[in-house]
């Protein structure tokens, strides 16, 4: 990976921060702080805002209460962001041709697009599949396809919305696995997650969402060993949370 | 001999004012349909990717004018080539570019519309994902454009088929002229109104041919481009 | 896929395209407008070659109706017309659209018919008795209805038997506003009468139950007569080129080439150039 450009996004911080659209109250009073490290885990119900919440992160709806910022800034260009959206789409072109294309769209030089693509795919597990049409592949691929499309962007921080919730656990353990390794090498990740398992196996900090309101955040030992606030009880026990 | 017959023959020995004839008309249609190529599909994908007032209207009267009679527009575009008329100092009548310039306005719609579907249905399918790479507005025109490329080639192939099969608008404007204007259609108008009417069918079998030729070529290509999609 | 390679591409095609337009460019060149009957009876396909062998100038023949063909040369849209109706040809002159008229050939029309002849006028030699006939009988008739020639010739007919077809029609009688060929096939298919001219009639090649019935008769004496348009209203006429080709026409020898083109031994046009009252 390169040198990170020297204004950072990061922290993200949400501070009383809402979301309506039309009548319908999203998000509301969100005080969050993203920042540097561990990757950050939201869970919570569906509906409870968590794609919300990650787009808004990432720049791509603006806040109607409240405000965002990104390293201090009330507004930075999304050069250093990616985002893995929850049912990501693949351009009609081969594998290879789909992380080219995130390529060229991040502004990097022809010139470099072979030698990347051919890291990005190896590092999701898919490098026999180059030539293979996007479409074609399996759901777990296409996945990993969008994990290395995203990864192309060279981002400093990282959004992934539920990126294992339709994989077998093989596929799964290939996507935490990247996560992992991406980690290691300094990118933050932010992800949503339906799996308590998978979010103690990766949190870092916890984000309990209900009903767009922030109920409780943690590190992950402690937030699911003495959860505080009874909602987190019941939600950890695995009780509905309506 | 029978009419079939004698195109067959025509075909087959090479009859130079047949070929003229065939070549003439593949070169008329193909312009037409680049040109309205050139016009229509930037146009289709412009109204695709953007919202103005009245777009529905846009939209309905766009759709409409695939149905354009082509004899009103051959009867539109010589008024205004004739000498008489406002673009009369061109001298562009009775010429093969006025039968293009015809045609072009005939398949501009046509393009346009099936442009403006194809680029709309893959929009809504990837417009998320290109505002999460951050593509910019020219850039994601182009993207659309090229991977609707093979739903675009079946609406020039559309717009082909209706220059090829049209008479209406190049006999008014080309007035088939014998080795200039003459087209596979404004031949058989002819030849059925000199009442040789087996040859006039022969030369539709041998249009019939020639489209259906052109066609297999498309699918050939779109075949073998998606082999190699990439 | 904006590559230069695919750009070059992308251009050359479209210079492929423009440059296969550049060859419909030639040299010398006239634009005549001359009627569908003259077209249909392939006098042109016969002549044209002959003159551009002779002079190197190619003349692009426009078919339409007389009315029509005259309407082209108003436009300036033609450097000559070449019809057959006299009455047209001289209102024309009138209106200062053209600068003098040479006849240059004839022939005749030809009262065609069905085999079956319902209205009984096979062999007639008094062709307003024929019409009228027709008319009484209620028998179909096919009329071009589009201002030609030949469509002002059957007009007359229909005057000089007594008859204003205008009040006297009736379902019987066809309009189709189309050329000879149409014409004739419309005849053909319904069992009708048409008046045609009798070069058309000689070249049509689908005559089916249709025969020539009446003819002979002078009324039926159909004159050619050819029209430079005026380069003072239009400036854009070759007027050199135009001249040229009628001079042709009129000429001993393009007299001579007329004559020549027949159909199965039989002559179509009988020149007449020299026949100053025609």
């Amino acid at each position: 990976m390169t040198m990170r450009a020297p204004a950072s996004d990061l922290p993200i911080i949400f501070v009383e921060a809402g979301i309506l659209v039309g009548e319908l109250t999203i998000l509301e009073k969100i005080s969050l702080l993203i920042g540097p490290g561990t990757p950050t885990v939201l869970i919570g119900p569906n509906g409870s805002g968590k794609t919300t919440l990650l787009r808004a992160a990432m720049g791509m709806i603006p806040v109607t209460r409240g405000r965002v910022t990104w390293g201090g800034r009330e507004a930075s260009p999304p050069t250093r962001r990616a985002i893995l959206l929850q049912r990501p789409v693949m351009l009609r072109r081969s594998a290879a041709g789909n992380v080219r294309y995130a390529l060229g769209a991040a502004g990097v030089p022809r010139a470099e697009h072979e030698q990347r693509t051919a890291d990005l795919l190896a590092l999701v597990g898919l490098e026999g599949l180059q030539r293979r049409p996007a479409r074609r592949l399996s759901g777990g691929e296409q996945q990993r396809l969008a994990l290395a499309r995203a990864l192309a962007r060279d981002p400093a921080v990282l959004f992934l919305d539920e990126p294992t919730a339709s994989l077998d656990p093989y596929a799964t353990k290939a996507i935490e696995d990247v996560v992992r390794v991406i980690t290691a090498r300094g990118v933050k990740v932010v992800m949503s997650t339906h799996d308590l398992g998978q979010a103690k196996r990766i949190g870092g900090e916890i984000v309990l969402l209900h009903r767009g309101r922030l109920v409780e955040t943690g590190q992950a030992t402690e937030f699911f060993a003495n959860p505080s606030t009874q909602e987190a009880k019941k939600f950890i026990a695995g009780e509905l949370l309506v | 001999m029978p009419g079939n017959v004698s195109a067959l023959h025509l075909v087959l020995t090479g009859d130079p004012a047949l070929y003229a004839i065939v070549r003439l008309s593949l070169i008329v249609s193909l312009s037409a349909v680049l040109f309205a190529a050139l016009i229509g599909v930037p146009l289709g994908a412009l109204i695709a990717l953007t919202r103005f007032r009245g777009r529905e209207v846009v939209i309905v009267v766009l759709n409409a004018l695939m149905g354009l009679p082509p004899v009103v527009v051959g009867l539109a575009v010589f008024l205004s080539l004739s000498r008489s008329g406002p673009l009369g100092p061109w001298g562009l009548l009775f010429t093969p570019q006025a039968m293009v310039i015809a045609q072009t306005i005939l398949v501009a719609p046509i393009i346009a519309a099936l442009t403006r579907q194809t680029i709309e249905d893959l929009w809504v399918e990837y417009q998320d994902e290109l505002a999460a790479m951050n593509v910019g507005p020219a850039r994601r025109v182009m993207t659309l454009i090229w991977d609707a490329r093979f739903s675009l080639v079946t609406a020039l192939l559309a717009g082909f088929g209706r220059a090829a099969a049209e008479v209406g608008a190049i006999i008014i404007v080309g007035g088939n002229i014998d080795g200039f204007t003459r087209t596979m259609t404004t031949a058989i108008a002819l030849e059925t109104s000199k009442g040789d009417l087996p040859l006039a069918i022969g030369l539709g079998m041998v249009l019939i041919f020639i489209i259906i030729l052109i066609n297999a070529l498309a699918w050939g290509a779109r075949r073998a481009g998606e082999r190699y999609a990439g | 896929m904006l590559s230069r390679r695919n750009l070059i591409a992308a251009v050359a095609f479209v210079a492929a395209v423009c440059g296969a337009h550049l060859t419909f460019a030639q040299d010398k060149s006239i634009v005549v407008a001359s009627t569908t009957s003259t077209q249909d009876s392939g006098l042109f396909e016969y002549l044209l070659p002959l003159y551009k062998q002779k002079t190197g100038v190619t003349v692009k023949v426009i078919a339409q109706g007389t009315g029509q063909a005259l309407d082209t040369g108003r436009r300036g849209d033609a450097d000559v017309v070449f019809v057959h109706a006299k009455s047209a040809e001289l209102k024309f002159l009138a209106e200062g659209h053209g600068v003098k008229r040479y006849p240059v050939m004839y022939n005749d029309f030809v009262l065609i018919g069905p085999k079956s002849d319902p209205a009984g006028i096979k062999g007639m030699k008094d062709v307003g008795k024929a019409f009228r006939t027709i008319k009484d009988k209620q028998a179909s008739f096919i009329s071009r209805g589009d201002r030609s020639g030949t469509n002002i010739a059957e007009l007359q007919l229909w005057k000089n038997s007594g008859i204003d077809i205008d009040k006297d029609r009736g379902p019987w009688y066809k309009s189709i506003g189309q050329g000879m060929g149409a014409a004739l096939n419309t005849a053909g298919a319904i069992n009708a009468y048409v008046l045609s001219d009798r070069g058309t009639w000689i070249n049509f090649k689908n005559k089916g139950d249709l025969q020539i019935l009446v003819e002979g008769d002078k009324r039926m004496f159909n004159q050619y007569g050819v029209v430079l348009v005026n380069p003072e209203k239009h400036p854009n006429v070759k007027k050199d080129l135009g001249q040229q080709f009628i001079d042709y026409l009129i000429s001993p020898e393009g007299q001579n080439d007329i004559a020549n083109y027949k159909i199965n031994g039989e002559q179509l046009f009988y020149p007449n150039a020299n026949d100053a009252g025609a």
